[in-house]
């Protein structure tokens, strides 16, 4: 494995996307009570697009808000660098919302647990759903997605990244075998 | 970009890049203070000591906030009421304190370099919090935090500070900082409160305040302190007032958004007249906000991550 593999496109994150964002809609009977939380740095351009996916749909915007996990990391202490804290910002109250977390990939599990310790400080949500563009599996923790992009199963030794226009210029998603 | 060193002494010692880390993580812990639950877990079951050896308000319970936010154990120790009035001293308080294990010693202390000493000798990280007239580095962090989030950049503004520089710490660590952060930094103040190294900082020495705030973007006040007066180096605090005060007037001279700082605790009408602390220019208070973030700044910069 020494090549680089592109295994979803710029068309096939936009229809995974376009689907999640119907499914949102249809577990959560409408957008109302609805807010979308995209975990820094990938998941919040998603969660951006998804937010305007449903306007698209329902004609509104559902809240969104960006959560930086550093502080509830549970590796800070090995860490062999302490990660750059960026900027939280979660303008609207989480009480009784029907929050959606929204990350690019779901892999261990742990910076969900630390999203969801995170949100909880925030507030009381309805509930939580978790909403991921790829499930490469490995979990460590009893965490799965409610809205899968696709699910990519891996081996521990390889690295996907999901790259997206936002971030390094083009949408797609790769799978790198590690050095 | 990390923060590679166990002890911030002065912002003498800093780098640019360093600084930079400071001041954009504590803007982003700005957040963590306007939440309805203010605590987030990261430094569970690390200990912060305030070793206070000096007077104050604003720092001890600044360092105590950051420290309980990030969820740390905070033990606060003042001189007056410790072994200290028993007459041990500064290094046999630190060994007593270090087979505690604490994970950071925050010391304010009267006599300049007592940080210093305190670093060499424990394991633990040392934040000076105010060595005699030496340096105040979080003051100076907080104060450049608060001139970057009005102002939107700190290179190229001017900056005027105004009092007693000579036994002023937070003047020493804020023109250390904002020199390299390429800042022009005036001084005015009496010549009996002027240090001759001035000019080799890089700083413009005036004895006139209304030519140092001429056109600046920022005015920063120092407090006069009357517990290092003991030589009479002016007369009386009224004949200081009518030529230091900062009034309207003066303000007028600066630019028309002009901030007004001033590291507190006041002396109104001494070095600030209470219409000019309370207007609109004035950030004061704001500063006090912001030093809560720049120090969970720093206990998370210093902290773990060690493996």
């Amino acid at each position: 494995m020494e090549t680089n593999r592109v295994v979803m496109d710029a068309e096939g994150i936009d229809r995974s996307l376009t689907r999640i964002a119907y499914e949102i809609l249809e577990k959560n009977k409408g957008a109302t009570d609805v807010a979308l939380v995209g975990i820094r740095t990938g998941g919040v351009f998603l969660a951006q697009r998804l937010q305007r996916k449903i306007a698209a749909i329902e004609s509104r915007d559902v809240p969104l808000g960006v959560l930086d996990i550093t502080l509830y990391r549970d590796d800070l202490d090995i860490a062999k660098k302490k990660p750059r804290l960026e900027k939280t910002d979660i303008p609207f109250s989480l009480d009784k919302m029907k929050v959606v977390l929204v990350d690019d990939v779901l892999f261990t599990g742990r910076t969900i647990r630390a999203a969801m310790d995170a949100l909880i400080d925030f507030g009381r949500p309805r509930f939580i759903q978790l909403a991921v563009l790829i499930d490469r599996g490995h979990r460590e923790l009893p965490i799965r997605a409610d809205f899968v992009g696709k699910n990519l199963p891996s081996s521990l030794w390889e690295d996907i990244s999901v790259n997206l226009v936002e971030k390094n210029g083009r949408d797609e998603v790769v799978i790198e075998a590690a050095r | 970009m990390k923060l590679e060193r166990k002890d911030i002494l002065g912002i003498r010692d800093l780098s640019v890049d360093e600084i930079n880390l400071i001041l954009d993580t504590a803007e982003s812990f700005l957040e963590i203070s306007t939440r309805e639950i203010k605590k987030v877990p990261t430094l569970r079951g690390k200990t912060v000591i305030n070793l206070f050896y000096e007077a104050s308000t604003r720092t001890r319970t600044s360092f105590e906030i950051a420290g309980k936010r990030l969820s740390a154990d905070t033990i606060n120790i003042s001189a007056s009421t410790s072994s200290v009035v028993k007459g041990e001293t500064l290094i046999d308080t630190a060994l007593t304190l270090e087979s505690m294990h604490p994970d950071v010693i925050v010391i304010r202390h009267s006599a300049s370099g007592a940080p210093h000493l305190l670093a060499k000798t424990i394991r633990a990280s040392v934040i000076n919090a105010g060595d005699g007239t030496h340096e105040h580095p979080t003051q100076a962090l907080l104060d450049m935090m608060t001139m970057k989030a009005r102002k939107g950049r700190i290179a190229g503004l001017k900056v005027a500070i105004v009092g007693d520089i000579l036994h002023s710490r937070v003047a020493r660590s804020n023109i250390y900082g904002l020199r390299k952060m390429g800042a022009r930094v005036a001084v005015a103040g009496p010549a009996t409160m002027m240090p001759l190294t001035m000019v080799e900082m890089g700083v413009e020495v005036h004895h006139r305040i209304e030519e140092a705030v001429l056109d600046a973007d920022v005015i920063m006040m120092l407090r006069i302190q009357t517990e290092r007066q003991h030589q009479n180096i002016f007369p009386t605090l009224r004949e200081y007032a009518r030529y230091f005060c900062l009034n309207r007037r003066h303000l007028d001279l600066a630019r028309e958004d002009c901030l007004v700082m001033h590291p507190g605790p006041i002396n109104r009408g001494v070095e600030i007249s209470p219409d000019i602390a309370d207007g609109p220019a004035s950030v004061i208070l704001e500063q006090v906000a912001n030093g809560v973030a720049v120090r969970m700044a720093l206990l998370y910069l210093l902290t773990g991550g060690k493996a």
